[in-house]
């Protein structure tokens, strides 16, 4: 189990001015989802939480220690991280792109053995793609393809999941599927912390929302303190509309 | 796409790595019998196994030894060397299209060997200044690209195309005030020729060498290959890495262009075809890609000496006419 903390944080978006100091506690357990407007910051933040990006200032601390003074092996073992866009220049199964999580759990002579294919197989099971394997995956479908990221991730098998956009192209049965996934790895002991798009998605599903400001402003907290109509209003620059179903507010924009 | 293409066995188990590995050194090792069995004197199967066991008449053996498994490993270590170089190239700039000749080596090595042959110095001395252009060329290229901000795949692929124009400016401008007398041989050179090579070994140990190198570090460039931040994000310490391919690519590179002249093609249909039947693991492309470029090589040389017999054709003009039609028919055929 890690936590994810951060201290003092102001991300670095190019040609921004400094924004709120972030000083968030991310806890085993917790499903945070990132709520903001394109280009408020949600993927840099993400990449800055991963040690990919330096911070403007302050610091990330992976339980005790600060991230900076982290191998990037050591990091990998614990956080891992579904980008939203993804390169394949050359051909790869969904096995061989499943497998590749197992990278930092492996010394350089070592190759991947029956019970690293087992993880990566009971990934893409849950993931519902397990059936594609040995298909290509220029050969997928975009959905097909998100889903094979997230069994990836799956496999790496780390402490803290970092999700960018984790329904990006997803059908709606298979959007509840993930999000049910991810909460049941937020129980087992997991820490995740997404981007998301839909406020519906993290109304329902995430106990802490960030609601990140073009202006580089930030709050947080619990989730159903935070998912106040007005604040939602102000974030998006959106009228609203909210309702009520299956236990959880629905938000729907006003037209005009 | 084919259909074989589309589905590929999901993972390549080490079995079926250790059986393809071993198809291609069976059938190096036929193209090495080949090559020296083949030439303007035909020698026999009897009289090679003859010739091996230290018998056989002493034409043979002189031919054998001294004059035939010199060039034949020479062209065996120069072809492994660059489709080694040629795949390293393409998982650092992700392009499976990229060559060491595209980033503009060979052209740098080609400038420093004719400078050479146009001062008249000796051929150690044309092999050190090929191999000192080549790695001008390198470094020219690397620090131009790394400009101000940061390297990118596209850019380092730019500035070795501009770079590489600008070399066959040099060369072009070099010829032009060349005696007549000294023109055969620097086109020969520039079109690649093996029977350059006074000694298998150099060449012979840095591609085994490489090999040792790049192993362990495979999984990490099948992991690239996937992107740097990708890369990054599963514990790859990224820039070291690309680093350290680069250097090494450029020093294969440059022993291969130092070994035998500029041989094209090589290094980029050789990864490319390999990766369509073998899949992109590093672990089983880079071994492989010693083995077939070798091979590929050999077969190459021994055809440019056999075919208009006695005389002799440049070995790269045969990668060349056959490498031109087999990489636009997998081009076309890959859509």
């Amino acid at each position: 189990m890690s936590t994810l903390r951060t201290r003092d944080l102001v991300i670095n978006v190019p040609g921004r001015p400094d924004g709120y100091a972030l000083d968030m506690d991310i806890e085993p357990g917790q499903t945070w989802g990132v709520l903001g407007p394109n280009g408020a910051g949600k993927t840099t933040l993400l990449h800055t939480l991963a040690g990919l990006l330096p911070a403007r200032s302050g610091r990330v601390l992976l339980n005790e220690s600060s991230l900076a003074g982290l191998k990037r092996r050591e990091i990998a073992r614990h956080i891992g991280l579904v980008f939203q866009e993804r390169q394949d220049s050359f051909p790869a199964t969904v096995m061989e792109t499943a497998l590749i999580g197992r990278h930092p759990w492996l010394s350089p002579w070592e190759s991947e053995q029956g019970d690293d294919q087992a993880r990566a197989q009971q990934a893409l099971a849950l993931l519902d793609v397990d059936h594609l394997s040995c298909r290509l995956l220029n050969t997928l479908s975009g959905g097909e393809r998100q889903r094979v990221a997230i069994a990836t991730l799956m496999t790496q098998n780390p402490n803290v999941w970092l999700l960018d956009e984790p329904t990006n192209h997803l059908d709606l049965h298979h959007q509840v599927r993930v999000m049910h996934l991810l909460r049941n790895q937020a129980r087992d002991g997991k820490t995740i912390f997404m981007c998301l798009h839909d406020l519906n998605l993290a109304a329902r599903w995430c106990s802490h929302v960030l609601l990140l400001y073009t202006n580089g402003d930030a709050c947080w907290g619990p989730a159903d303190a935070m998912l106040e109509s007005s604040a939602l209003e102000q974030l998006y620059n959106q009228k609203l509309m909210t309702v009520e179903a299956d236990g959880a507010p629905i938000f729907v924009p006003v037209s005009s | 796409m084919s259909s074989s293409a589309t589905i590929r066995q999901a993972y390549t188990g080490s079995g079926s790595v250790i059986r393809s590995l071993l198809v291609l050194c069976i059938v190096a090792l036929l193209a090495v019998l080949l090559a020296l069995a083949l030439g303007s004197v035909t020698i026999s199967p009897a009289d090679l196994l003859a010739v091996i066991q230290g018998e056989g008449n002493a034409l043979h053996r002189t031919l054998l030894w001294e004059l035939r498994l010199p060039r034949t490993l020479a062209a065996f270590a120069t072809g492994g060397l660059l489709a080694v170089a040629g795949a390293l190239m393409q998982v650092l700039l992700r392009n499976p299209l990229a060559d060491p000749y595209v980033l503009g080596l060979s052209g740098g090595a080609a400038v420093g060997a004719l400078l050479a042959m146009l001062t008249g110095m000796g051929t150690l001395l044309i092999s050190g200044s090929a191999f000192a252009g080549a790695m001008l060329a390198t470094v020219l290229v690397f620090g131009l690209a790394h400009g101000t901000g940061s390297w990118t795949p596209s850019r380092l692929l730019l500035t070795g195309v501009v770079v590489a124009a600008g070399w066959g400016a040099v060369i072009t401008l070099m010829l032009a005030i060349t005696p007549s007398y000294k023109l055969p041989g620097m086109l020969y050179w520039l079109m690649g020729d093996v029977s350059y090579a006074r000694t298998p070994w150099p060449p012979l140990i840095v591609l085994a060498l490489s090999i040792v190198v790049v192993l362990p570090l495979a999984r990490n460039l099948n992991v690239l290959a996937r992107g740097p931040m990708q890369a990054a994000a599963l514990g790859v310490s990224v820039r070291p890495l690309e680093w350290t391919i680069y250097i090494l690519a450029s020093l294969l590179t440059a022993t291969a262009v130092t070994t035998a002249g500029s041989i094209g093609f090589v290094g980029l249909i050789v990864p490319h075809m390999l990766r369509l039947v073998l899949g992109n693991d590093q672990r089983i492309i880079l071994p492989a890609c010693a083995l077939a470029g070798g091979t590929l090589l050999v077969l190459a040389d021994t055809l440019a000496r056999t075919v208009i017999a006695p005389e002799q054709l440049p070995v790269g003009v045969i990668t060349a006419l056959l490498g031109v039609p087999t990489f636009l028919y997998l081009l076309h055929r890959s859509r």
